[in-house]
């Protein structure tokens, strides 16, 4: 099955590099643990990426992986194929916690994994973490920010558990987590007040050891903010490829097809040459996308970032002043101290960071 | 085809709740041969969505059947189906007015319940003729003979010879058919008199108008005929006659004394056909009208409100159709502060509040806001007038009021022995005041009480139900006002009175009450960007107070990669929600909250 997929993906991207208009930027494979294929699978991908696409001086590649999923041997050769930074998913440092997550990785492995990157000569290393696990407690998180800030990775991801819909933990929190959305006692997970110091907790230690909050969830060294993460925020054209992946090209955003059959009869279908256009992009997906739209995610997507959106750009995408949109609710956002303006810029404040849905749900337009 | 009078038996079938009175009439629908097994679905009689999901049957139908008995004749069954529940008291016996006769069906398992004896007393009151059928005799726990004694010590009626049957698998239903023909009197009534006919339910169609259920007491039913509503004055123009196919109408040219039918006459006011009216012709009218009609009153009051306030006139034609069919509903306009236009609505009970409200959202797709239900509590005010109060906002200032009094019921539960220290318990609570105990047989007790009406309508019954194991069984009626120390309970909500959120209780539970809403409400309103106090008072003193923090955190601020539609759809639901949110000054307030007064006892 991993043969088979890799073939279908490269014959998608084969097709992709031959209508893709753009230079790539940013490479990223990831979502799920792609070093689940071996090592001539990735390989294969990526020289297909090499041979159809435009690929800029410089451009920031990036593997995920998981601890254990890898060895001394593949590291040195992801290196060696070009991939230039690795993300490593710790989630935790706690044994307990890695266990609920279901995660077959220790902490043992894991700093092994850190080991042999660095040894393979991954001089940008992200490691993510989780805040907000069922149980969690500030000496728990304490123990993973100590351990992960004593290697210095150049970027810390520190997301919060979701518990949703589909997901296994869905079954077993679903009570927990509607509690816990509406600010209520919860049995298992953290409260709304926890959560809420878990993620100061986090946001402090981490700026102490000099790691800049630049994103909602992410944080980093001077100079080693995510290129590609932040391209998602400032609605630069990406292109998806592979299982359910998203795309945003040319102001039209499609997800690939999700079912793994599905996809791989588009890859034989595209062989047979059938019919013309991209048999992996499930249709459903296709959005047309109005102005109102675009002006919606240019703010949400954008105020994820420390630094917000700059009316200047705003103006020169929309030919129209930002402040002409959302007037009223930038003067309730600010009056509520949730949102700033400075230098031509317009950003959540630290408060309006950490209700950002709230902030951000404003930002949607009546159709 | 005519018939004969005397081939007609018009009759109804009786049972508590869940004895298989539905089944038992699916059953005989399928055995006189009107539907194929094919078009036979469960429980043919019910035919409301709401009814067959709940397994109750709500309104009140007929179905007119074609029995080959073993004498060699033809015999017209007209099968009457009537509601099993206390709440719907008034059609039951209006139903039972329609009837010569009444199967009385009892579990062969659980024997006489109280519900089987206040239909069982309905239908003798009635001057029924009324044949005991003992129904479930396949189950394991079965005892017909127990049973069979049981129904002659208890209501006194010839048992014995009872059919043992079983209505699921259809054993001995051949019995019941036969003894419909020998056991039951054929309707009386001249067919040349005077029309004389009882309207027992109606029905609204969009094309026919309302569609009027009767029974012809005396005189012919024809199309053309001039008639008359004898309690309401309406006359009308008769456009059809007809009788009831299995969920169809058939027209026919004339309904005769002694039959049960329908007929149009292209009604569109809602209010002209009032179940327990008589018909006449207009030119040659009866001498008096049948007795028994009376408008039913409601016992519980509550506001309704569309959750959408646009819809507000959708409300009102939704609730002028359904009163059409349901005397027992009345309404009118109110308004309140928090939330808009809607209508103060009176039930029989609680279950009927329920349904309607399913009704209104299922069959008319709107959204209810629903506040905390209440009873009709009679205010006596110091200059000599009394007002009957509906509407907890209207409660005078306490200055004008002399005294209070509240409704009271008699009630009557019947439960096992092991059971009866647990009823009484609930029961003194519920500030009961004891009446009697009797034992039925060894192991079940009769047990009366006086309560007041207020204390059973939130959640008597499921208190009553989960303490006895759902070995009780309940019943009420109304007995009548008596003096009592009320007060009116106000919420403030970030010290803003929220009208909709009042209520009156009793002095002695106020305490409890408030303390209980407001934790209840501390849950149910979100964290707002401040704080916000939740009180509870009565007049200016605040008996019970919690607050709601500050929001402090998102708990659901993730992103996925570069699929953004994820994101836009949280924050679509995060702007969503608010709209089903009900803004009191700047609080904004969702709508459950206004019925979590219901649930106060919950824990």
């Amino acid at each position: 099955m991993r043969r088979t997929y890799t073939a279908a993906l490269v014959k998608e991207l084969e097709y992709q590099g031959k209508t893709y208009r753009y230079p790539l930027r940013s490479i990223y494979f990831g979502g799920g643990t792609p070093t689940w294929l071996e090592t001539d699978c990735i390989k294969l991908i990526m020289d297909t990426i090499v041979k159809w696409f435009r690929i800029n001086e410089g451009a920031e590649i990036t593997l995920e992986c998981n601890p254990g999923t890898v060895t001394r041997d593949s590291l040195r050769a992801f290196h060696m194929m070009g991939f230039n930074r690795l993300s490593i998913g710790l989630q935790s440092a706690n044994e307990d916690e890695l266990k609920l997550l279901g995660r077959v990785h220790d902490l043992k492995r894991f700093l092994h994994t850190f080991e042999l990157a660095r040894n393979a000569g991954f001089m940008n290393i992200n490691v993510d973490v989780m805040t907000g696990l069922p149980y969690q407690n500030p000496q728990k998180l304490q123990n993973t920010l100590d351990t992960v800030v004593r290697l210095h990775p150049e970027h810390i991801s520190a997301y919060s558990l979701i518990i949703e819909k589909g997901t296994p933990f869905y079954e077993k929190y679903q009570f927990d987590s509607v509690r816990q959305e509406a600010g209520m006692q919860t049995e298992i997970l953290p409260t709304e007040d926890q959560v809420y110091e878990l993620t100061k907790q986090t946001e402090h230690f981490l700026a102490a050891n000099g790691y800049r909050k630049y994103e909602i969830s992410n944080f980093a060294k001077p100079g080693y903010e995510g290129e590609h993460n932040s391209g998602y925020w400032t609605m630069v054209p990406y292109l998806g490829a592979g299982l359910g992946a998203s795309s945003y090209i040319d102001g039209v955003r499609y997800s690939n097809k999700t079912n793994i059959y599905d996809y791989i009869e588009a890859s034989e279908a595209y062989d047979r040459n059938d019919t013309a256009g991209n048999h992996w992009m499930d249709e459903e997906t296709l959005q047309s996308r109005t102005r109102n739209d675009e002006m919606e995610e240019f703010m949400f997507l954008g105020l994820r970032m420390t630094d917000g959106v700059s009316l200047a750009d705003f103006e020169e995408r929309f030919g129209t002043r930002m402040d002409l949109i959302y007037r009223d609710v930038i003067a309730e956002l600010r009056r509520e101290e949730l949102l700033d303006m400075y230098e031509g810029r317009v950003f959540l404040t630290e408060r309006g960071m950490d209700l950002s849905n709230y902030a951000m749900a404003k930002f949607l337009l009546e159709d | 085809m005519t018939f004969e009078q005397d081939k007609i038996r018009n009759f109804c079938i009786v049972a508590h709740i869940d004895h298989g009175k539905s089944t038992l009439a699916d059953r005989m629908i399928q055995m006189t041969g009107l539907l194929t097994e094919r078009e036979m679905q469960a429980q043919v009689l019910d035919n409301m969505e709401l009814e067959r999901e709940r397994g109750i049957t709500i309104k009140s139908q007929a179905v007119r059947l074609i029995y080959h008995a073993k004498d060699g004749n033809e015999y017209i069954f007209n099968l009457i189906d009537t509601p099993g529940h206390v709440d719907f008291n008034y059609e039951v016996s209006r139903s039972l007015a329609a009837c010569d006769g009444a199967i009385l069906v009892v579990d062969a398992a659980q024997g006489i319940e109280a519900q089987t004896l206040a239909n069982v007393y309905l239908a003798l009151d009635h001057d029924l003729d009324v044949i005991p059928v003992i129904n479930k005799v396949d189950l394991p726990s079965a005892d017909p003979d127990r049973v069979k004694d049981e129904i002659e010590d208890v209501i006194g009626i010839e048992a014995q010879d009872a059919p043992c049957i079983s209505a699921k698998t259809g054993l001995n239903v051949e019995d019941v058919l036969e003894e419909i023909v020998t056991k039951l009197p054929a309707p009386t009534g001249d067919a040349t008199a005077p029309l004389q006919a009882l309207i027992f339910d109606s029905l609204y169609d969009a094309y026919r108008g309302v569609i009027v259920f009767c029974r012809i007491k005396e005189g012919t039913l024809k199309a053309g005929m001039k008639v008359r509503m004898m309690a309401t004055g309406a006359v009308e123009e008769v456009v059809e006659v007809g009788y009831f196919g299995a969920g169809q109408f058939i027209p026919c040219d004339e309904l005769p004394a002694g039959t049960v039918g329908y007929f149009t006459a292209s009604i569109k006011d809602v209010q002209e056909t009032r179940v327990g009216d008589t018909v006449t012709e207009h030119n040659r009218p009866c001498a008096e009208p049948l007795p028994g009609y009376k408008k039913v009153n409601p016992m519980v009051y509550c506001g309704l409100y569309p959750a959408d306030s646009s819809k507000y006139t959708d409300l009102r034609d939704a609730l002028e159709k359904l009163q059409l069919n349901d005397a027992a509903l009345q309404f009118e306009p109110e308004t309140s502060i928090a939330l808009g236009f809607g209508f103060r609505c009176g039930f029989l009970g609680l279950l009927h509040l329920d349904v309607i409200q399913e009704r209104l959202e299922r069959e008319y797709n709107l959204d209810l806001v629903t506040t905390a239900p209440g009873v009709v509590y009679r205010v006596h005010k110091t200059d000599g007038t009394m007002i009957e109060l509906t509407n907890p906002s209207n409660l005078p200032d306490p200055s004008e009021i002399d005294y209070m009094e509240e409704p009271v019921v008699d009630a009557e539960i019947m439960v096992t022995s092991e059971y009866v220290g647990a009823v009484m318990d609930l029961c003194q609570e519920r500030r009961g005041i004891y009446v009697s105990m009797e034992y039925m047989e060894e192991t079940r007790a009769l047990i009366k009480y006086v309560l007041p009406l207020n204390e059973i309508i939130y959640d008597f019954f499921d208190a009553l139900k989960s303490r006895t194991r759902g070995y009780a069984s309940f019943d009420y009626e109304m007995k009548g006002y008596v003096e009592s120390k009320l007060v009116k309970l106000d919420v403030l909500i970030n010290k803003e009175t929220v009208d909709a959120l009042s209520f009156i209780v009793f002095e002695g539970t106020a305490y409890e009450r408030g303390r209980k809403m407001c934790e209840k409400l501390k849950g149910e309103i979100p964290r707002h960007m401040f704080e916000i106090p939740i009180q509870a008072a009565i007049g200016n003193k605040v008996i019970a107070r919690e607050t709601v923090k500050a929001m402090r955190k998102d708990v659901l601020a993730k992103c996925y990669g570069g699929d953004i539609s994820r994101k836009k759809k949280l924050l679509e639901k995060q702007k969503e929600g608010k709209k089903r949110m009900r803004q009191v000054g700047n609080v904004e307030i969702p709508q459950e909250a206004f019925m979590s007064v219901l649930k106060l006892d919950e824990d």
